[in-house]
């Protein structure tokens, strides 16, 4: 037998095939759009539809339930398809937003709550997890919206709650800042505050652990300013309380969410809460028991081995599978439409409906959704990375 | 030990069971796609008719929830007066009224579900407007139902007129006109109420019930018929007031005029079947009438159907299977019918209504 | 749900001689101590009572139950025409005979097969199924389903016992059980033919979750692959598909593959609408499958496939017999987590106006005679929903535990 001086034949050479594979893959890529592409083209011309974002300048025309951002129907300038859809994009990231911030403090007291030396507390903090996730989020949203909020009564007969919440038909009525200017004023003040004490909180622990002292003067100081922002949250932000008008009509004053926004928060807040329960259940459960008896036997009270030595170590565990459930929530928001929310999917639906455009608007929407999720994914890495144990 | 066997044992079934699934997944495609419409690929060129008669049934876009225009029933049957024109259509190209598939869509997808092929026609109350037979691309054929956009209110609301909207609450459905009237009219009274977007009709109308809405606009006779399904129809009432032109008229696809040609004589032709007086009763017998329009119009004589690429006598077919437009209506919406609505625009040219069939020559 | 849970090292171990301790004891230890956990107690159970009270008022009183039993067909099965459900019941036979057989098969060294709890499980499904207001019929044929269960089990059990082997083939029948379960349920070959439009209800939701979970596998596997791949490119499409699909919401997916698929094929090819949903969910899940495979994969100690490639093993063959099969093991809660949230998201197809589970609820809705029953509706579709995902989570954390027994 005769070996060829070249070595190995090319179908035996693993750099050839590394080559070839990724040309193939490139090759049948292209192959998949074109042809696609060239379907879509066929497609539209016989229908004779041009592509292109044109669309977006003319008039809409048609009205939206809830509107923060000045959108007008009836003006050809305030009233274009691009202005309609930015304001299904704001109303998205309302309730994103809200949601996202409500959800993670469900998640975490029930998480926290399933740890509760509390028998009952903690049953019921199992039941909502096992309730909640097993049950799909579109049959939660149109339980809350159909069976729930549909049945609050009529406006002459609403509900109300210490005088200050109401809630009919019309919607929910919540106390709420009043005065644009001193609100942001006072909002400022409470950040500031919560960055001081944050400093102060850690140099209070930086204190008792590495120094040994008391830590009472950084006490101290902490409680200063708990007190300052309680009573700023209390009576600095002009809290608007709703009311009854003295005739029979409409309450005013203070925070009306309508049923839609509501049922929508509602659902998406408790189902998402109780999948960030679990992952913060797992969590706290991942960090080895010895990490608590030994942090014991350093003499560190319960509360300081919660906070300096099992949470810390929990948030990485925590923190990866949060951020996919964050993103969970922003994608679920598109399920507005079915309770007549007018988010930016619902627009966009109606939007392309008017202007028989698919394409395009798929396109925004697909665009919208990615950016939304790649901010989420990025400010949680970040955060990630700031937990993470830094292996040296 | 024994435990350390059956898991390993078990997590091979595992394995075997995802390989099976994969394998599952490998054969099902077919097997699904079989019994859906296997037509395959033809030229891009034809026209739809020839898809049509080639797959032996006719695929027709409805709503599926408004009685007396499209409406399904518990056990799956279809029945009102766009169901009746999907049926004609069935019965010209195929003959056989009830080789028709229905596809339910709601405001939101029909157009792209015509535009896309999905279905071959739309027969789904649809308003025929500039911007859809330019811009959307659709080709409508004549109108089946001459309406106008109206508003229901509860009858204890003492709502009377459009100006009494202010900050009161008003439901309408997505994509539609009424939508786009709604803002105008509002607009041109003077008031802003709040108005919730649906994407279906259903949950529109649950809404509704359920008190959510103060008022719910839409076509005239959608909220007539709709009326009487809600729990307690006599509490409601129709405003006097029309905010609109709404003529609603069966569709098609831009670019096809082979197709649209059959959907348009269709319809035409059962307007001109009612103004002969043909009735799917005395249609066998009228084929051997002496006047040679009837003989033409049924194919006796001449060959207008060949024309279209249909039977010669396909308006036959239609009118034994679903009767003229005067039995349809009579049947879906008239006396015969529950709402016991007036023929009002949908009578005859000759009775002072707007139907009016250009000849069959 | 991939944590592994500190378990008792010995399980087979008696526990340590129960304290009897009294009622009050207990109530006072658990439930009233310190002062807070009083306060909590007293807020929680007075919330309970004035909760339950509103429900149990409104579910004896107002609500109409009527509307479940009166549609019960439609849930089950949509809009299937009524003289062929014979061929769905005995799709249901056949499948509990399977699941009994394999069950039986399954636990054949189990000294009781029938063990107090498994009693008691059958008992309350009995039971159940007695109380529900429906038709006598009905009840007959899930008491004669449970029986057959029991029958088969035990046969199972018999068999499995002579021949082990048989453990093998478990695989292979259920994969001819389900071309059956199509055909009955399809048609053709010698049956009338049901077109998917006639599908529905618990039925269609069971049947595209099983199948978009069997067809999304090769597709997670090969992007979970491709993703971990050193080849540049296959490594971008493989990021750009996962990242791109999972930064979508589905309602979108599904709505182009409803609405605008046909936009991007050759005119006259329309796949039917059923297949395109199947489709869309494919599509979705493939991406988050291959995450959680990618997550398996890198949990493959590095050794693995030194040693194989020592043995001289070609890639191919290492990553399919000895990195798959321990990827896929070590993720499989992760999967039947991934089944179950797709079981859920067939809901969404309501939207797009397919009439699975909750789509028909909604059709049921809008008929007349059950308008304004939303709450009795959506209230049955939780349970429905809940009964299946519960089922399946337990059974995916009992997997588990016994896979975690192994190491």
């Amino acid at each position: 037998m005769t070996v060829k001086e070249q070595g190995i034949p090319l179908w035996r050479d693993d750099r050839f095939w590394k080559v070839a594979l990724q040309i193939l893959a490139v090759l049948v890529v292209i192959a998949i759009f074109t042809l696609l592409g060239y379907n879509l083209n066929v497609n539209m011309q016989q229908v004779g539809i041009e592509f292109g974002f044109d669309f977006l300048q003319s008039q809409a025309s048609f009205a939206i339930g809830e509107d923060l951002t000045n959108y007008d129907p009836s003006d050809p300038v305030a009233g274009s398809y691009a202005r309609v859809m930015f304001a299904g994009l704001i109303n998205t990231l309302r309730v994103v937003v809200v949601g996202l911030i409500l959800t993670t403090i469900v998640g975490i007291t029930a998480g926290v709550a399933s740890f509760s030396d509390n028998w009952l507390l903690q049953k019921i903090s199992q039941v909502y997890v096992e309730i909640a996730r097993n049950i799909p989020i579109l049959v939660q949203l149109l339980f809350w919206y159909l069976a729930v909020f549909s049945k609050l009564p009529r406006p002459e007969d609403r509900l109300s709650f210490l005088g200050m919440f109401y809630a009919s038909k019309r919607g929910l009525y919540l106390p709420w800042p009043g005065e644009v200017g001193r609100f942001s004023i006072c909002a400022a003040v409470l950040i500031v505050g919560a960055i001081a004490a944050f400093f102060v909180w850690r140099s209070r622990v930086k204190a008792i652990v590495i120094k040994g002292e008391s830590g009472q003067n950084q006490s101290m100081i902490l409680w200063v300013i708990t007190a300052i922002s309680v009573l700023i949250l209390l009576f600095g932000l002009g809290w608007q309380f709703p009311h009854e008008p003295t005739e029979i009509g409409e309450i005013e004053g203070g925070l009306r969410l309508t049923l839609e926004i509501s049922a929508l928060l509602v659902g998406l807040i408790i189902y998402t809460g109780a999948f960030i329960s679990e992952i913060v259940r797992a969590g706290i459960q991942s960090v080895a028991r010895g990490q608590w008896e030994a942090s014991k036997a350093l003499g560190l009270k319960s509360n300081l081995t919660m906070r300096l030595v099992v949470f810390p170590q929990a948030l990485r565990v925590i923190i990866p599978p949060l951020n996919s459930q964050y993103q969970n929530l922003a994608k679920n928001s598109s399920l507005a439409l079915a309770i007549a929310y007018p988010d930016i999917y619902s627009v966009s639906n109606t939007t392309f409906n008017q202007t028989g455009r698919p394409i395009e608007v798929m396109i925004l929407i697909m665009t919208t959704y990615l950016l939304m999720n790649m901010v989420i994914s990025l400010s949680m890495n970040q955060l990630n990375r700031s937990v993470q144990l830094r292996e040296r | 030990m024994w435990c350390v066997m059956t898991m390993r044992k078990f997590s091979a079934f595992l394995l075997t069971a995802a390989i099976a699934a994969s394998l599952a997944a490998c054969a099902t495609p077919p097997e699904s796609s079989s019994d859906g419409e296997g037509e395959g690929s033809s030229s891009s060129t034809a026209s739809r008719l020839d898809a049509v008669k080639e797959r032996g049934t006719l695929n027709c876009g409805v709503d599926g929830g408004i009685p007396g225009f499209s409406y399904v029933d518990e056990s799956g049957d279809y029945s009102g007066l766009d169901v009746d024109v999907c049926k004609a259509v069935a019965a010209a190209v195929l003959g056989d009224a009830d080789k028709v598939e229905y596809r339910r869509l709601d405001s939101t997808e029909r157009f792209t579900a015509v535009s896309g092929g999905e279905v071959d026609m739309l027969s789904r109350n649809t308003t025929w407007t500039i911007s859809r037979d330019t811009e959307v691309g659709m080709e409508f054929a004549p109108t089946t139902f001459y309406d106008g956009q109206g508003m229901m209110v509860r009858e204890a609301s003492g709502l009377k007129e459009l100006k009494d909207f202010d900050g009161k609450t008003v439901c309408v459905e997505a994509g539609t006109t009424t939508e786009l009237n709604l803002t105008d009219k509002m607009r041109k009274a003077g008031v802003t109420p709040e108005i919730k977007t649906f994407q279906q009709a259903d949950p529109a109308y649950a809404a509704y019930e359920e008190e959510l809405c103060d008022g719910f606009t839409s076509d005239k006779s959608q909220l007539v018929a709709r009326r009487s399904t809600l729990s307690k129809p006599e509490d409601h009432i129709v405003l006097d007031v029309t905010m609109s032109k709404e003529p609603l008229g069966p569709l098609t696809v831009n670019n096809d005029s082979a197709w649209f040609d059959v959907v348009k004589w269709v319809t035409y032709g059962l307007i001109e079947a009612e103004e002969l007086g043909i009735t799917s009763k005395n249609v066998e017998e009228m084929k051997s009438s002496e006047d040679p329009t009837i003989k033409r119009f049924l194919g006796a004589e001449g060959d207008l159907g060949t024309g279209l690429g249909l039977e010669n006598d396909f308006m036959v077919k239609v009118i034994s299977s679903v009767g003229n437009y005067g039995e349809i209506y009579e049947r879906n919406l008239g006396q015969e019918s529950k709402f016991k609505l007036d023929r009002g625009l949908n009578a005859l040219w000759t009775e002072g209504g707007l139907l009016y069939a250009p000849p069959f020559r | 749900m991939t944590t592994i849970t500190p378990q008792n090292p010995n399980p087979n171990l008696s526990p340590p001689a129960e304290i009897q301790i009294s009622p009050i004891n207990w109530v006072m230890k658990n439930l009233l101590t310190p002062w807070y956990n009083a306060l909590i107690t007293f807020i929680i159970v007075g919330i309970f009572c004035y909760a339950g009270y509103g429900f149990c008022v409104w579910a004896f009183t107002e609500a109409q139950w009527t509307v479940i039993p009166a549609n019960l067909h439609l849930f089950g099965a949509g809009r299937y025409p009524s003289e062929e459900y014979w061929r769905l019941w005995v799709l249901l036979s056949i499948i509990v005979i399977f699941s009994g057989i394999s069950w039986g098969i399954v636990a054949r060294n189990v000294t009781h097969l029938f063990s107090r709890n498994v009693l008691i499980g059958l008992a309350i499904a009995a039971l159940i199924s007695f109380i529900l207001p429906i038709p006598l019929l009905y009840k007959l044929a899930i008491i004669g389903l449970l029986i057959l269960l029991s029958l088969a089990a035990w046969g199972g059990q018999k068999i499995g016992a002579k021949m082990p082997g048989l453990g093998q083939y478990i695989a292979i029948n259920w994969f001819l059980v389900y071309l059956i379960g199509l055909w009955l349920i399809g048609g053709g070959l010698g049956l009338e033919e049901v077109t998917t439009s006639k599908w529905g209800g618990l039925m269609l939701t069971v049947l595209m979750a099983t199948i978009s979970i069997a067809l999304c596998f090769p597709i997670g596997v090969i992007f979970a692959l491709g993703r971990q791949s050193n080849l540049p490119v296959v490594k971008l499409f493989s990021v750009l598909y996962i990242e791109i699909i999972r930064g979508i919401p589905l309602i979108a997916i599904l709505f182009m593959g409803q609405v605008m698929i046909p936009l991007f094929l050759p005119e006259g090819m329309r796949p039917d609408r059923v297949l395109r949903a199947i489709i869309g969910l494919t599509l979705f899940s493939s991406a988050y499958l291959a995450e959680n495979i990618r997550g398996g994969l890198q949990a493959i100690p590095r050794g693995q496939t030194e040693a194989a490639k020592a043995l001289g093993l070609n890639p191919p063959l290492t990553v399919s017999f000895i990195v798959m099969p321990q990827a896929i093991k070590a993720v499989i809660p992760a999967i039947v987590g991934q089944f179950i949230s797709l079981f859920q998201d067939t809901t969404l197809l309501s939207i797009v106006g397919v009439e699975e589970f909750l789509g028909i609820s909604r059709s049921v809705l809008a008929n007349p005679n059950f308008l304004g029953r939303s709450s009795e509706v959506l209230l049955f579709n939780a349970l429905g929903f809940w009964v299946f995902c519960y089922a399946m989570s337990t059974g995916s954390k009992y997997i588990e535990k016994r896979l975690n027994v192994e190491h």
